[in-house]
């Protein structure tokens, strides 16, 4: 049976300056208590890769608010007014990705592949800088693949092999964000035995989890 | 009827049976409220869900369920749900029929601003330039002016969401079809004059000989 560790551990593991994929949707499905450990620990200069920076108080919103954060790299700010005034200030960097070219930027990251080609973005701000390529007539931006440092799930089930599964909307980003980091770090609502998942109803195989949090008490 | 609710009521009106749907933050959402009588639509979330439903009542609420802003919502029998990738892929991929969205401007070439104002207002994208690229219709659903300026403009001043020509454009004013020719107007509010949505309009309108006013009931039906 594999170890769980403790929600400062994983905080520890991390180093400033680390390059992080943290999963959710305005918080549904972010990883809450190791955010908060990161906000305790007093975490610096991370790079965070992520739909949305959260609200004031709300999962990645708690890491901005607190200064841990230099550079974030997400589709949406709009519910974090502390994200806005800080990257006025200059002092977050914030590169904006269409949400479905950021999903397929970390799904390209994860599964090997060096990019994707997307019509999304065409003749807008988020085509400056890239390379236009043609296929069959027509016309795709080249998106490139992204990759972090660590990657920081919310599970709703983890057995003993760090088996994971989502629940409905709290899915989201999880199962790419597993594929692509050097580093898996998980916590989940409830851990159980394994055999209580079934095969079919794994959405992230154990084996790519480094490590996951031990139950909350 | 307030300007809201009836902008909601015509673009419920281009509702489909059998559909899949996304509906944008704000005004978008009263679509929802208006769904024609009959029709069965799915509505999706960009945060991974088709067939979601309203708010549960009070202590109900999933907290693993929610709409792209955030919101508490249900799930209607045949829901499913799924990561981020799969739902942009149904975006962008084709399987989507319809998404109605708010909008900042929309110009003469039919194309659409509304994701930022440059100075002021940086939200990001979030979904909406995968929406307006792939959806199979684009319907904006917004107010004629903001502070006394048109919307419809000749060209947009803000950045685009798209080169993608939107499907049409649903005000409290008109009912404008942006077409390769220029913007058709298509039907006008009621008691609304030709005459008095052309001065109303920063952009020129093509004015086909009859410009009926727009239904808003038919065959709809004002859902709870």
């Amino acid at each position: 049976m594999r170890r769980s560790i403790s929600a400062a551990e994983a905080a520890a593991m991390i180093p400033d300056g680390a390059r992080l994929m943290i999963a959710g949707f305005v918080a549904v499905g972010s990883p809450e208590r190791i955010i908060d450990a990161l906000v305790a620990r007093g975490a610096r200069d991370l790079t965070v890769i992520a739909n949305d920076t959260a609200r004031p108080g709300l999962g990645i919103g708690k890491l901005v608010e607190a200064g841990c954060v230099a550079r974030a790299i997400v589709s949406h700010i709009g519910t974090n007014p502390v994200t806005q005034k800080k990257m006025l200030a200059g002092e977050l960097e914030v590169e904006l990705v269409p949400q479905g070219t950021l999903a397929e930027r970390v799904r390209a990251g994860g599964a090997g592949l060096g990019g994707v080609l997307t019509p999304t973005g065409l003749g807008t701000l988020a085509a400056e800088g890239k390379q236009v390529i043609e296929v069959e007539g027509r016309p795709y931006l080249l998106e490139t693949p992204l990759r972090a440092d660590f990657a920081l799930l919310h599970a709703q089930e983890a057995d003993h092999e760090f088996n994971l599964t989502y629940r409905l909307t709290a899915t989201n980003f999880n199962p790419l964000m597993a594929m692509a980091a050097e580093c898996v770090i998980a916590e989940a609502v409830e851990t159980v035995p394994v055999g209580v998942i079934p095969p079919d109803a794994v959405r992230t195989p154990g084996l790519l989890v480094d490590h996951l949090l031990e139950r909350a008490h | 009827m307030d300007a809201r609710e009836m902008i909601a009521r015509r673009a419920a009106l281009e509702l489909r049976d059998r559909t899949l749907v996304n509906l944008g933050i704000g005004l978008p959402t009263l679509v929802a409220r208006f769904v024609p009588h009959g029709l069965r639509v799915a509505f999706q979330s960009e945060n991974g869900i088709l067939g979601f439903g309203a708010r549960p009542p009070e202590g109900m609420e999933d907290p693993n369920l929610t709409d792209a802003g955030g919101g508490f919502i249900s799930a209607e029998p045949g829901a499913a749900s799924f990561d981020s990738a799969m739902s942009f892929a149904l975006i962008r991929g084709g399987h989507l029929d319809m998404t109605v969205l708010g909008g900042l401007q929309v110009d003469a070439a039919g194309r659409l601003a509304n994701w930022m104002v440059p100075g002021q207002l940086v939200p990001g994208m979030g979904g909406a330039m995968d929406l307006v690229t792939g959806a199979r219709r684009v319907i904006v659903a917004m107010q004629h002016a903001a502070r006394g300026e048109s919307k419809i403009v000749p060209r947009l001043s803000l950045p685009p969401t798209s080169e993608r020509r939107v499907s049409l454009v649903i005000t409290d004013l008109a009912v404008i079809q942006p077409t390769p020719e220029g913007l058709l107007l298509r039907e006008r509010a009621p008691g609304i004059p030709v005459m008095a949505i052309i001065a109303a309009t920063a952009a020129p309108l093509i004015i086909p000989g009859e410009v009926p006013e727009m239904p808003l009931d038919g065959p709809a039906r004002a859902a709870a």
